[in-house]
């Protein structure tokens, strides 16, 4: 039993203060992420959450040239691209993806811009990794008040809005007819956005939190018969990937002697396994399409 | 600027521009922007994976671009169509950090793969680009009718025998087909950023396809032009330039629309 356990927690697992560090900040990445996608992924805006998420880089990037803890980087610059995309206030899903995807490469330009920068005025080397493809192991454990922060003032906005978010996100229509703010909701379910991808791009690196953002949700909607029991089943799958692929990730220096696995590369792939293992089950219990451009774009430019 | 050390830049960007243009007229039509990210960027993991096999990178390349329509197109079947994408790409990425990881000396060329590193392109790598892209080119331009109609109205398109789910794995083909030999030489940034801002600036400017489309792709060229050209002045990565002037195209896009739509209500009016 004892070299079960030892075979599963290699020695020091325990102990290891980045490990700690990286289950605190991850699984609190996972909970916030798994909470919030929920709606994003109900709303079909996957694509916001995806470029809000990529953008955050841009701010990453930054701040290796400020000299200021990524998280606030990644928070800012998620900040500016959920408020770029929302102000243009356009609902007509074709017109909005367009929106994001201009948003979603200018930003990229940014990141481009500030890693070269990085490079030849902070000789600052490898930030093009960790910011784009995450070092949780290297989170410096000051981070975690900050990171705790951002993911309890998501949670708060979630529990405070939770009732119109939810009926704005099912029913649109329903939820105008009884005359609640949808602009306003939308714009505040992009902050709640934000918050949730700079913490998973913090962990798992910027273009890979959409992984915890869409990942865990996408399955739990498929699996629960209520919003509530999803969003349980979302933070659930999102911590056992996270948390699992950081075990996974530290014993893997045991299993190539010198280096190991990263650990961005294991949450994605169980997260990943997931979502295909429960395509069986009965396929999206949302209504199918209902994300899907069916509408025809017609010439207006505005909505 | 105009050297001979600059000449397969200029070249092979055009050529790259002119291809992204062209398939960015139905990037913008069929609301596909998404993928048009998502295939570009789960395609580099294939660099780094045929580095680590020793093979030419370029099947790497093909490897994960078919690997990506293949995700999209199976996982959309069962769950939402972004979920399938978003999930896709991540997947596709979350490899791509593997074999990161495990060639160490490949990461300095993640930016480059990324961001695009158009200074330096050699005589060889001409060839491969302008091939595929002439080819992506010919099949769009053979299959125009057919997904225009599949694009602005699938019921129309099903009425008259035109197979959406076909046009959607022709397009998706076509587009990773593009993308996977630009990729190495501009960038997975660049192709992206030169599929939608032009496209969705030529689209406000003319309601005609035909005119809209070569409108879509001079757009295209002018912007890698100025970008390769504010590039050098400053020194400054030339992505940059591509992102921030797709932006400014797309937002003079709208205002344009915006003032003739005025004029149009005020002619009526009137």
């Amino acid at each position: 039993m004892d070299s079960l356990l030892t075979a599963i927690f290699e020695p020091g697992f325990f102990t290891s203060e980045p490990v700690h560090t990286a289950m605190i900040i991850g699984g609190g990445a996972a909970l916030v992420s798994g909470v919030v996608g929920v709606f994003t992924v109900m709303r079909g805006q996957s694509f916001a959450g995806h470029a809000v998420a990529d953008v955050t880089s841009a701010g990453g990037s930054a701040s290796f040239l400020l000299g200021i803890n990524p998280l606030l980087g990644f928070l800012g610059m998620a900040v500016v691209a959920a408020g770029g995309m929302e102000l243009v206030g356009i609902r007509r899903i074709r017109e909005r993806d367009l929106v994001t995807g201009i948003v979603l490469g200018a930003g990229l330009g940014l990141t481009a811009l500030f890693l070269y920068l990085d490079v030849t005025m902070g000789s600052t080397t490898g930030a093009a990794n960790t910011v784009m493809f995450g070092s949780m192991f290297a989170i410096p454990a000051e981070t975690i008040p900050l990171a705790l922060i951002v993911g309890l003032g998501a949670l708060v906005m979630v529990a405070v809005l939770y009732r119109p978010l939810l009926l704005s996100s099912v029913d649109p229509d329903l939820a105008e007819a009884r005359g609640l703010p949808l602009r306003l909701i939308g714009f505040l379910h992009m902050l709640m956005l934000a918050l949730a991808a700079s913490l998973s791009a913090m962990t798992i690196g910027a273009i890979l939190s959409t992984a915890l953002l869409i990942g865990p949700a996408a399955t739990a909607l498929r699996v629960a018969r209520r919003p509530g029991s999803a969003i349980v089943i979302a933070v659930l799958i999102g911590l056992s990937a996270t948390w699992g692929g950081i075990l996974l990730a530290y014993d893997s220096y045991y299993w190539t002697p010198g280096h190991g696995w990263p650990v961005s590369f294991f949450v994605v792939t169980l997260v990943f396994l997931s979502y295909v293992t429960t395509s069986r089950l009965g396929g999206d219990r949302q209504r199918r399409g209902a994300t899907l451009p069916r509408v025809r774009h017609s010439t207006t430019g505005k909505a | 600027m105009f050297s001979s050390f600059m000449a397969n830049t200029w070249i092979v960007a055009s050529i790259v521009a002119a291809a992204a243009g062209f398939i960015g007229f139905f990037v913008v039509v069929r609301g596909s922007a998404f993928a048009a990210h998502a295939l570009p960027l789960g395609t580099f993991p294939g660099a780094a994976a045929a580095s680590l096999l020793g093979i030419n990178a370029l099947y790497g390349l093909i490897l994960f671009a078919g690997l990506g329509v293949a995700g999209i197109i199976q996982l959309g079947r069962r769950g939402r169509h972004e979920v399938a994408t978003a999930l896709t790409l991540v997947a596709l990425l979350g490899l791509g950090t593997l074999f990161l990881g495990l060639t160490r000396e490949y990461s300095q060329e993640v930016y480059s793969l990324f961001f695009g590193q158009v200074l330096g392109i050699s005589d060889s790598e001409i060839a491969p680009v302008a091939a595929i892209s002439a080819i992506a080119i010919g099949a769009t331009a053979l299959l125009f009718r057919p997904l225009l109609i599949s694009s602005l109205s699938p019921e129309l398109g099903e009425a008259r025998g035109v197979s959406n789910r076909r046009m959607e794995f022709c397009f998706l083909v076509i587009l990773a087909l593009a993308t996977a030999v630009a990729l190495p030489v501009v960038g997975a940034l660049l192709v992206f950023s030169l599929m939608v801002g032009p496209a969705s600036a030529a689209r406000s400017l003319t309601d005609r396809p035909l005119s809209a489309m070569l409108m879509s792709v001079g757009i295209a060229l002018v912007t890698v032009w100025t970008a390769i050209i504010l590039s050098y002045v400053s020194d400054w990565p030339v992505g940059f330039f591509v992102g921030g002037l797709g932006a400014i195209a797309y937002a003079f896009g709208r205002a344009w629309f915006r003032a003739r739509t005025v004029k149009l209500v005020r002619i009526a009016n009137a």
